[in-house]
């Protein structure tokens, strides 16, 4: 059985919607900057991702707003978008038929924020009703649900950055036993004081306040990641199923691998070359036949070169173009595969690989065709997205066109 | 990944932590006693809370053999999940050969949310500064943050190289996280997975959130008979704490290195109420076509089902609901089939209960026996099938069905079976 992606919705830095955000991603324009949610004046690192010109208002039911965080917002509205996107009428699909299967990393941090706030400054009695649900990981997978009428198989997936891949291959499993219409992605945000502090604290940030130069994966100056918020939610759907309706294709979802690194100190290798061949091997591929690898671009040293290490053990020094998107977004946390999925089937839909931009000073042996500065326009028949999760897990996912995938 | 749904999947190990007892068998051995857990909330001052009642686990993670640095480093959840872990693993006698092929699947419904508490009150100062001071965070709080890190922990403390991931689907999270461990050794992704949940939810936010909208039992003054699953007189669930970790392993592996089987895991599906974030309708559709479906994928009929290992919470819509559940599910069979909820003495732990129902489910297979429903004197009206009241029951368990309901509209349905 094929599973294929039939719709899109995107909430990026860079762009609010598929076209806000692919027009500037093949432009090299980023969406980093300044956080204006709230004063980072004193705290080390000041850069994020935020979504633009989102008014939750216009896109969310007013009896939602009490009850959601700023990342279900996100992610209803992606959500919504993928079904227009895929021209599907939920209330038309038998109930059971449709599920729902998200990542997150960190729930809907900002809610909890002004809970605990309200708890610890004020009491427990001022304590929201929602507060039982709306901070909890769980949120978007129940709310998207709720929302369309979604009563078939539901998920919800916890692998930091490497989750937005998990979800979607979890959901390419209930495709393939039968589930008619599965929704799927993630979407994060946790920019809040509260919710900043807790990403210090692992080190990783970068503390640049250029955003031209604060986020150099694969560089020589790489000194961390900047986090954003935002991602992707897709419809996935069985091929017959989605030709029957006629349904327009972005591409099919090929291939899937997923391991953990090996405990610290064993000396035993990194997972993600093995993640990454059980990708393209699951696909019926050949690492020849991938055209371009979305890769994690994590930002810091150590952690690049293991990731360009298990690139050029697959396919070789050079030996397939890289990109990293993620220079123009920072690193979704959840929803961070997720996009790199969409951009993945936009790049096969339109034959053009987004570019990694603002690398000046490529880091010494790493041996990438890293796609530098501007678009490099090429026919994309297939495409190998890499994600890797805080502590050790590794994703990789293969989507290619409907040829290739049959 | 063919499909290789021929793949059998069964639990070689158990490890458990629980309210009133720390081991497998502690466990057990309260359960069938019929003794309860619950008690006056202990960990903080919570005379400011409508619900004053939890069930604590007398966890001591030091006690349990884990080093300073790891008491340091994990949340009170993780440590639970990684001595039950190693408890689970030398009762199944599994060595790791090849890391590649074992994986870890746990389920938690709110993770950290102890320490991230704690962490906050001191960052805050006290709830006083909306811009949190970080110099005065752990190092450890981005583990908190993200509840992967649970994942993790297992993984290190087993050496698993697999597919590893934490599920998160609220209270069903126990039930689901087991579901796809066993879904990952059937396609072959795996041959071994250190699955299970874990949760410790018993911090202030948590008891006001669950105050907020009266979920939880206000009897106060009578805290061990205070979580009464089909009861008349029930009126919230007890918040507890605790996990479960297994060893699941594919039939021929376990088989070829001679390792004691407790159960099969026979069939699992999960469905959706998509009607509210936290209510039910009475007429339990959804839960019974999760039951219905994981049937089908067990091959079995309705009326193999000797036992049914309930979620029964307590709640008033809850219990109805689920009763409802099974009458439609199981039709006739319902009435002839013993039901019981062990949150009656061990309450209820978010994520945890799931795997620990379980366990329970597996031990009742084992010893031929079912847990009673403590503190059930007088049925609700409605809540009119056989709930095993007060005292455990000795009968021959071949088959248990075990259920979730939880925030989100998530409902899940497990089935275990004897194997020949």
């Amino acid at each position: 059985m094929t599973t294929v992606v039939t719709g899109v919705g995107v909430a990026a830095p860079n762009g609010l919607g598929r076209d806000a955000f692919w027009a500037a991603t093949v432009a090299g324009v980023g969406g980093i900057g300044p956080i204006s949610r709230f004063d980072p004046s004193g705290y080390p690192a000041q850069l994020a991702g935020e979504v633009p010109g989102y008014e939750a208002a216009d896109h969310i039911p007013s009896r939602l707003m009490a009850q959601t965080d700023h990342m279900t917002r996100l992610s209803l509205t992606a959500a919504q978008w993928a079904l227009a996107d895929a021209s599907v009428d939920p209330s038309a699909l038998p109930e059971f038929g449709m599920g729902v299967v998200t990542a997150s990393a960190s729930g809907g941090f900002e809610f909890g924020h002004r809970e605990l706030e309200k708890l610890w400054s004020k009491g427990s009695e001022h304590v929201s009703a929602y507060q039982s649900f709306a901070w909890f990981y769980a949120v978007n997978t129940g709310q998207i649900s709720i929302r369309h009428g979604m009563r078939g198989p539901t998920g919800v997936l916890v692998t930091e950055q490497a989750g937005g891949l998990d979800a979607v291959a979890q959901a390419r499993r209930q495709v393939r036993k039968g589930v008619q219409l599965v929704m799927t992605g993630g979407v994060d945000a946790s920019l809040c004081p509260w919710g900043w502090t807790a990403q210090l604290a692992n080190g990783l940030l970068s503390t640049g306040r250029d955003p031209a130069t604060a986020f150099l994966p694969f560089d020589a100056n790489a000194s961390g990641y900047v986090p954003g918020e935002g991602g992707a939610i897709l419809v996935l759907e069985d091929e017959l199923a989605a030709a029957r309706r006629g349904a327009a294709v972005y591409g099919v979802i090929a291939g899937y691998g997923a391991t953990f690194d090996p405990r610290p100190g064993s000396g035993r290798p990194p997972g993600l070359r093995r993640a990454a061949e059980m990708a393209v091997s699951d696909a019926g591929l050949t690492p020849a036949d991938i055209d371009v690898v979305f890769a994690d671009g994590a930002g810091v040293a150590e952690l690049d070169r293991v990731e360009a290490e298990a690139i050029t053990a697959v396919f070789g020094p050079r030996g397939v173009a890289v990109t990293v998107p993620k220079t123009m977004t920072g690193r979704l946390y959840s929803g961070g595969a997720a996009l790199d999925l969409v951009s993945a089937l936009l790049s096969i839909r339109h034959g053009v690989i987004p570019p990694t931009t603002n690398i000046r000073q490529p880091a010494e042996g790493l041996h990438l065709d890293l796609v530098r500065d501007v678009a490099r326009e090429t026919p994309v028949r297939a495409a190998l997205v890499l994600a890797r999760g805080y502590g050790g897990f590794n994703a990789a996912m293969v989507v290619t066109d409907e040829r290739n995938g049959r | 990944m063919t499909s290789t749904s021929d793949r059998r999947v069964v639990i070689t190990g158990i490890g458990v932590i629980a309210p009133g007892g720390l081991g497998t068998k502690a466990f057990w051995e309260l359960l069938t006693a019929g003794r309860t857990a619950t008690r006056t909330l202990s960990f903080f001052d919570a005379t400011p809370f409508r619900s004053r009642v939890a069930a604590e686990a007398d966890f001591d993670p030091v006690a349990e053999g884990l080093s300073p640095q790891e008491v340091r480093r994990m949340d009170r959840a993780a440590q639970m999940a990684v001595v039950c872990t190693r408890e689970a693993l030398a009762d199944s006698g599994f060595e790791v050969a090849d890391p590649t092929r074992v994986g870890v699947s746990v389920g938690t419904a709110v993770g950290a949310t102890m320490s991230l508490e704690e962490e906050y009150v001191v960052v805050s100062d006290g709830g006083r500064k909306w811009l949190t001071d970080h110099r005065y965070a752990t190092p450890h709080l981005y583990d908190y943050l993200v509840p992967s890190s649970f994942a993790r922990e297992v993984a290190w403390s087993v050496g698993a190289e697999g597919p590893a991931t934490v599920v998160s689907t609220g209270c069903t999270s126990g039930l689901d996280s087991v579901g796809h461990a066993r879904e990952l050794i059937r396609e072959g992704s795996a041959d071994v997975m250190i699955a299970g949940a874990t949760d410790a939810p018993i911090s202030p936010i948590t008891v006001a959130c669950f105050d907020a909208i009266k979920a939880t039992t206000a009897r106060n003054d009578d805290p061990t008979h205070a979580s009464r699953p089909f009861d008349n007189s029930r009126d919230g669930f007890v918040l507890g704490e605790g996990s479960a970790m297994f060893v699941l392993e594919e039939l021929e592996h376990a088989r070829r290195r001679g390792a004691q089987i407790y159960a099969e895991l026979v069939g699992f599906a999960s469905r959706s109420n998509a009607f509210h974030m936290t209510g039910l309708r009475p007429d339990g559709r959804e839960m019974a076509e999760a039951i219905r479906v994981a049937l089908a994928d067990a091959r079995l009929p309705g009326d193999a089902v000797d036992y049914i290992n309930a979620h029964g919470s307590g709640t008033k819509q809850n219990d109805r609901h689920e009763t409802a559940a099974f009458k439609r599910s199981l039709g006739d069979h319902a009435y002839r089939t013993p039901v019981s909820s062990i949150k009656s003495m061990i309450g209820h732990s978010l994520g945890a209960i799931g795997s620990i129902e379980i366990a329970a489910s597996a031990l009742a297979i084992k010893h031929g026996a079912v847990p009673p429903t403590a503190n059930l004197h007088e049925r609700d009206p409605e809540c009119d099938l056989d709930y095993v009241p007060l005292t455990a029951r000795e009968q021959q368990t071949d088959v248990v069905l075990s259920v979730g309901s939880g925030f989100g509209g998530f409902q899940s349905a497990m089935l275990l079976a004897r194997v020949a």
